[in-house]
């Protein structure tokens, strides 16, 4: 026994409370002022010592434990170098944060894209030489039946099930959408093998469902009814398929000689806002499900709908093509 | 203290760890919290029954809408306010961290909730759990995005050594070329156990508390062999605190021990 552990800890204590204390009132939000800074640095390099000295000369477990921890705290307090934003606005980030992660990554997105497409002329094909393949392509059983008649159900009048539940089923829409997309998202961590194979079947049924229409001759009826919320679901979707390739990027890390964990810190912003990206729309997405799309042709005539439709694609791609382009750069 | 635990080594060249959270006291953890979400839903669903009253169609997307907030929200939320705590990590004393021991971001604390999705699959956390079982910080699939560890909370009370050692007369010291002895035959190691042997007393039940020092004794005094006049009615941890006190409480004022402030 070198150390006079007793001696050591009188001596010390007030320098070990009073780091504790100035780290207590910073995670508490206080400012810290020069004096302050220097001081913390000053507890900070002294604690360590202390620690390194206790760790060397003495087994007193439960002071190494309450050092180490204490050493650890300041430690993230001092070499914490990403920059921390003074307030979080909700308008900057989506009118500027969110389109330019977007275009940052359009690699990611393309990547979605082609998936998609992909997996849709897959359905159509499928369903054109094999047309009984429909129950395996499309699962549910209200896309099961003739599209003729669905139309002509729909045409009937405004749906009688959904009178006076129109908030309920926007509702069911948004969150059975976020959950699909964050699980795509998710899926990233599976080297991306898990988001192809989810972004690919999400086209085969929507290939298959499109083509099903289109040859029964319900072009219009089709666009008309997917077109108000699709042109705004669909691309929140494969913002979730583009968020996931860029987690499952910083995983492969392809041509990046850094560790993977600074990759994945690096990357994490970007995930975040396009997830956080994919939720606004879909909420948009949901509204506009319940409330427009739902409405044929006696109540709304598909011109309006698809016109509808075109206006908000042509502002999603200017939004995400242009927005944020001209402040300086962060 | 056994166990895997993460080690960060500073520009300074100290070393500081913290001891990681298994597997099981995070399960624990998580089945609180998914008792507080349950718990949550249903005041809301009671207070969003009253207000059905006036518009049913509403109180029930409302309801679908906060349910999934809470499910989504409520990880992220409280990871967030309480620097990498939930309820139920608060209850189980331990905490999200970063995985180089630096501040939690927002982002980290997002990302991690939003991988829960994966490691829930495909029941009750199964692969989160298979994960943070075989990884080397004791990672569940969000934890290896999102570059975060779980640990447990360490002592946060400054230690008072103190009021135990400071007491009354202590026998042994009539010896002190034996004590002397004993200073330098003790290792770090033993005079540790002794040390947390004493401290921790009260919180051992009689019986085992009299074994544990009636061994520790018989292991001092093999190890220096004081008169038996010494020994004469002194229990085995009257004994011990003794010997503690001993190895702790050092007179001679060596350099090293020095500290000028």
């Amino acid at each position: 026994m070198i150390i006079d552990v007793e001696r050591f800890f009188a001596q010390n204590r007030p320098h070990w409370q009073e780091l504790e204390k100035l780290l207590d009132g910073m995670q508490a939000g206080a400012k810290l002022g020069y004096d302050d800074a220097r001081r913390l640095h000053y507890l900070y390099e002294r604690t360590s010592a202390d620690l390194a000295r206790l760790s060397t000369f003495a087994a007193e477990s439960e002071a190494g434990a309450y050092l180490s921890g204490l050493v650890g705290r300041a430690y993230a307090e001092i070499y914490e170098t990403r920059r921390r934003k003074a307030r979080f606005s909700p308008r900057r980030w989506f009118f500027r944060d969110f389109p330019r992660t977007f275009r940052q990554h359009i690699g990611a997105f393309a990547l979605a894209v082609a998936l998609t497409v992909g997996g849709a002329a897959f359905g159509a094909f499928a369903l054109a030489i094999d047309p009984d393949a429909k129950s395996v392509l499309m699962p549910f059983p209200g896309l099961e039946g003739d599209p003729g008649e669905r139309v002509r159900q729909e045409e009937s009048g405004p749906n009688k099930n959904l009178q006076g539940h129109h908030s309920t089923f926007s509702a069911e829409l948004m969150t059975h959408n976020m959950r699909v997309s964050f699980f795509t998202l998710a899926l990233g961590i599976t080297w991306g093998v898990g988001s192809v194979l989810m972004l690919f079947y999400n086209g085969v049924i929507l290939g298959a469902v499109a083509f099903d229409y289109m040859r029964a001759g319900y072009t219009v009826f089709l666009l008309g009814w997917l077109m108000p919320h699709g042109v705004i679901e669909i691309p929140a979707i494969l913002v979730a398929g583009q968020a996931s390739f860029v987690l499952a990027g910083a995983l492969l890390g392809r041509g990046d000689r850094r560790p993977r964990r600074e990759r994945l810190r690096e990357a994490t912003p970007a995930i975040v806002t396009l997830a956080g990206g994919t939720a606004v729309m879909l909420v948009w997405a949901g509204i506009v499900e319940s409330f427009i799309s739902q409405y044929h042709r006696p109540v709304l005539p598909y011109e309006v709908k698809i016109a509808f439709g075109a206006a908000e694609l042509l502002l999603l791609i200017a939004f995400l093509g242009f927005s944020g382009r001209k402040d300086a750069a962060p | 203290m056994t166990g895997r635990r993460l080690t960060v080594r500073t520009p300074e060249g100290v070393e500081f760890s913290w001891p990681l959270a298994g597997p099981v006291a995070r399960m624990l953890a998580v089945i609180i919290d998914l008792f507080c979400i349950g718990t949550a839903v249903y005041i809301l669903n009671t207070v969003l029954s009253l207000f059905a009253v006036l518009t049913r169609d509403w109180a029930t997307g409302i309801a679908i809408l906060l349910y999934f907030g809470l499910q989504i929200g409520y990880g992220i939320g409280f990871e967030w306010l309480w620097r990498g705590q939930t309820i139920g990590k608060r209850v189980l004393r331990i905490r999200v961290i970063d995985g180089e021991g630096l501040r939690l971001t927002p982002g980290q604390v997002i990302l991690r909730n939003l991988l829960r999705a994966v490691d829930t699959l495909p029941v009750f956390y199964a692969v989160g759990g298979l994960t943070c079982a075989i990884t080397r910080h004791a990672q569940r699939l969000g934890d290896l995005a999102a570059n975060t560890v779980v640990i447990r909370h360490q002592a946060a009370v400054a230690p008072e050594l103190t009021e135990t050692l400071r007491q009354r007369y202590n026998t042994l010291r009539q010896w002190p070329h034996l004590c002397a002895r004993l200073r330098q035959r003790t290792t770090p190691d033993e005079a540790g156990i002794a040390l947390q042997a004493i401290l921790r007393r009260e919180e051992i039940d009689p019986e085992p508390r009299l074994h544990l020092f009636d061994n520790l004794a018989r292991h001092f005094q093999q190890k220096v062999e004081f008169p038996p006049e010494a020994l004469d009615g002194l229990s085995s941890e009257q004994y011990v605190r003794d010997v503690v006190q001993l190895l702790f409480e050092t007179t001679s004022r060596r350099p090293e021990a020095r500290v000028s402030a």
